[in-house]
Parts: structure tokens; sequence; C-alpha cells
């Protein structure tokens, strides 16, 4: 299926771990992300570090595979690739405790999470985050017992060079706690993946450039990197 | 023609007006009590509007953007009418906002003004509360605000596009126990929906199911568990949400 026909079919297409194509990221909760603002983090127009988890919503159209290309625009030299691990939902997830948290999870898998650079994080950058196969998922889903999502190492590969190497254990919040926070007010349900967010500075690509990101054992997500057609 | 989608002694049905009872797929003609509404479509894509009526952005003392304010609603947000939705007790300022929702029905990649109501399937009101308490200044609105359990209703009917002679001249109004609290006309969008449908289409693929909530107009009041809320807008129907307290929800 190309990239963005709004539907994900992953190897592993089972319940529970069938996605549901709802798909939740997380800004600023690993340590890097949040640093690399610095001070400015507590002036205008943010005046304060988040209190509550920022998450955004990449749509169906953002959604494709692992070998699926992603467009570099007219007029934007280069993609930011922000490599997360994902929790895919097992079951319904409606405020639950953090020490209950991880039993609402099916698994894991990588999320790749593509976006034209921007700086300013006032406003949802829809423009930037929400284009047609910015959202590479997969190889598969991983089963919940076979990682620790608070232990991930997360490589970043472009061309085969080692671009960034990140891990979960540097996340402000923990994958229970994020599941605690963010199911306050949001239910979530099986299928539905919740990436846990990106290190700080983001690799970027530019078209001809393919970024392979590796996470043992979730497996490695590749996505060449081309010119937009239109 | 206009289209509900109800629950209905043990199934779901699609249900359009039999006067002022629902006529069921099935041929069974009941009363609109004895249904529970759903979202009247299956819902893709939910994208909504902030700050797209000149009045509401000066009621909220920001300035009209330059760019239309965009931003994703998930799938558990979405209720239906003559459902509930929760405030928390800490909450000082929650708010409904009558919306005209457009849908999507037909596949729009970079689509032209010109073209674009050709990609509408038809409209429904929308009523996309927001909890004012929580808002921050990273991806604002962030979702805590404003992509909460409950907290997008939509309906009762999607009415088909040509229904609708001009979707640019709709009075907009709410009721809070039927006092008028919310009035204005979808004439006052900055951008309108032939904008946003060629702003949107040129970088995100549409879908069929996929929505627009266009916005809302000035006249927010804070809403209080037991509070009936009804939308309205001109052929379209009224759209009403009961505000709930957190011990409905076991909170």
């Amino acid at each position: 299926m190309p990239a963005g026909a709004g539907f994900v079919s992953i190897p592993f297409d089972v319940p529970p771990f069938r996605l549901s194509g709802a798909v939740y990221g997380t800004l600023m909760n690993h340590r890097s992300a949040l640093a690399a603002l610095g001070s400015a983090v507590h002036r205008p127009p943010y005046n304060a570090p988040p209190a509550a988890p920022v998450l955004y919503i990449k749509p169906r159209n953002t959604l494709a595979l692992s070998g699926d290309p992603v467009g570099v625009p007219a007029g934007v030299a280069e993609l930011e690739i922000g490599a997360c691990v994902g929790l895919v939902l097992g079951r319904t997830a409606c405020n639950v405790s953090e020490a209950r948290a991880l039993d609402h999870i099916a698994g894991y898998l990588i999320v790749a999470d593509v976006s034209i650079p921007h700086e300013d994080y006032y406003r949802p950058s829809v423009r930037f985050k929400a284009r047609d196969g910015y959202c590479p998922l997969g190889p598969k889903v991983t089963a919940r017992d076979t990682a620790n999502p608070d232990a991930l190492l997360i490589r970043t590969f472009i061309d085969g060079e080692l671009m960034q190497t990140a891990s979960t254990a540097d996340s402000l919040r923990s994958a229970a706690r994020l599941l605690a926070d963010v199911t306050e007010f949001m239910t979530l349900s099986a299928g539905d993946v919740l990436a846990l967010g990106a290190a700080a500075p983001a690799p970027r690509v530019r078209a001809g450039q393919t970024v392979s990101i590796e996470i043992e054992p979730l497996g490695t997500l590749e996505t060449p990197c081309v010119e937009s057609l239109a | 023609m206009m289209r509900a989608r109800v629950a209905y002694a043990g199934a779901i049905h699609d249900a359009s007006p039999s006067g002022e009872a629902l006529r069921l797929a099935d041929g069974r003609v009941v009363a609109a009590e004895d249904v529970v509404w759903l979202p009247p479509f299956q819902a893709g894509t939910v994208i909504a509007l902030g700050l797209n009526y000149a009045d509401h952005a000066k009621e909220l003392a920001l300035n009209v953007q330059k760019e239309p304010l965009v931003f994703f609603k998930g799938p558990g947000t979405l209720l239906g009418h003559r459902g509930a939705t929760r405030r928390p007790a800490a909450v000082k300022f929650m708010h409904y906002e009558c919306e005209l929702a457009a849908v999507i029905g037909r596949p729009a990649k970079q689509v032209p003004r010109s073209r674009a109501m050709q990609h509408v399937a038809g409209y429904c009101i929308a009523n996309d509360y927001a909890i004012r308490d929580y808002l921050e200044n990273w991806y604002r609105p962030n979702l805590r605000v404003k992509n909460r359990d409950g907290g997008t209703v939509l309906g009762p009917w999607l009415v088909d596009a040509a229904d609708i002679e001009d979707p640019a001249t709709l009075g907009l109004r709410t009721f809070v126990n039927d006092k008028l609290t919310q009035s204005g006309n979808t004439r006052d969008m900055i951008f309108d929906i032939p904008y946003l449908i060629e702003y949107l289409s040129s970088f995100m693929t549409l879908s069929p199911g996929d929505v627009i909530l266009t916005g809302t107009p000035d006249g927010v009041v804070n809403v209080m568990p037991g509070d009936i809320v009804a939308c309205e807008i001109d052929g379209l129907g009224r759209l009403v949400n009961r505000i709930a307290a957190d011990e409905e929800f076991g909170r």
C-alpha cells in the first residue's frame, strides 16, 4: 500500500496487535529535547516548561510502512526524523494508574515522526508534521514482555552512518507515567499508538538519502527520502 | 437528506427523520428518545480550527491569524447527540463551541478553491468543548484542553451538501438551559470552507469521512454540571449535550 493511503497493515496484524490508525506523539518528553531549548522555555511565547504531556496527532494520511518513501517538498532542504518508540495499546486504557499502566500495552513498534524542521512549538505544527507519509511505522509489533519500554536504545542511521543514539531511559515521563497522565483525560483504545518522544537534535535527511532506525528487539524501520512528486 | 447513526435494540442503525420520530434502515419507526445517538458518520481525521471568527479571537484577546490555526482530534473525543460530557470538579472555565462541521466525501489532494466544494459530502453541527484551565503554550491548544473524552459532540444529523444552499450564510446559536448565549453566522469565518480545503489539501490528502470543524464565533460561557447545552445551525438541527460531574464517571 502506498504511503499516505490512510491505512497501515503490519505483518503482525491480528488482535491485539492490529493498529487502529490513531497515532499520538509526545513532544519534549526526551530530556535532550527540552534541554535543547535552554532558557527559551521560560521566555515568551512559552513562559514555562510544559506541565502536562505535550501531545500531537499523526493523522491517517501520514501513516506509512517501512520501505515507503517520504517526500521532501519543493523549497525544503531537509526533513527532521524523530525516532521514537511507540506503545501499542492492547486494551482500553482510561484513567489508568502508573502501577497498572503497562498492563494495557500489547507491544511496541518503531515510529519515525517526520517533520519539516521548525523552531516554534507554540502552535500545533500541522503543516510541518501531517504531510502524507510523514509517519512510517513498523516493522512489526513486538510483544510487551519481550522488552522494557524504559530501557530501549534507539539508533538512527542515514545512508548507513550512525547519526544519533538515544535511550528511552532518558525520558522525562516513563512509559507508565506517560500512559497514566495521558489517559487521565483521553481514553486510549486497542491498537492506538502513543509514541514516547524523540531526542534532540533530530537527525536531518535530504532527498536521495535513506534513514534507518534500529531498536533492539523491535527491529529496523527503513525510510527512503525522495523529492516530492507534486 | 438527513442521516443519523443510532444504537437501538442491540444494533447500530442508519436512521432518517420521520416526523418527530426516526425511521431506521430496517423499516422500524422509533421515538428519538428511545435510541442512543452516535456521531452521524464514522469520522476519519478530525481537523479543528482555532480562532476562525474575528469576534471570537477578539473575545479571547488574541491576534487574528495569518494562517489557519489547525489542530487534530482523536477518535476517543467524539460523542453523539444527547450524550454527557464530564466537567472535572476543579476547573474554573469549561466552555462549549458551536461549529459548522464539513464532512469530506471525495479524496482531496491539492484541490484549488474553485473546486473545493465538490469534495464536501455534507455538514453537521459540532460542539467542540474546551477547558481553558489546562491551556499551556506548547502546541496550543493542547490536547488536554481540546481532545478530552466526550469533548467533541457531533450530530444529530449528517445533512447532504446538496441540501444546504450556502454554507457561508448559516446562523449558529447556542443555548445553555434554554437561554441564548452564543449567536453568530458562518459568513464571519476568517478562513471559509473552500479556503480550508485548498489549504489543508495542499499538504495532506483528505479522505472521505474526514471532517473539518470550522471554528466558533463570539459568545462562549462557562458551563456547569447539570447544564443542558444546545447548539443550533440553520438547516442542520439542534445538537443537545449535558454537562456531567465527576461522580457520574467514578472520579
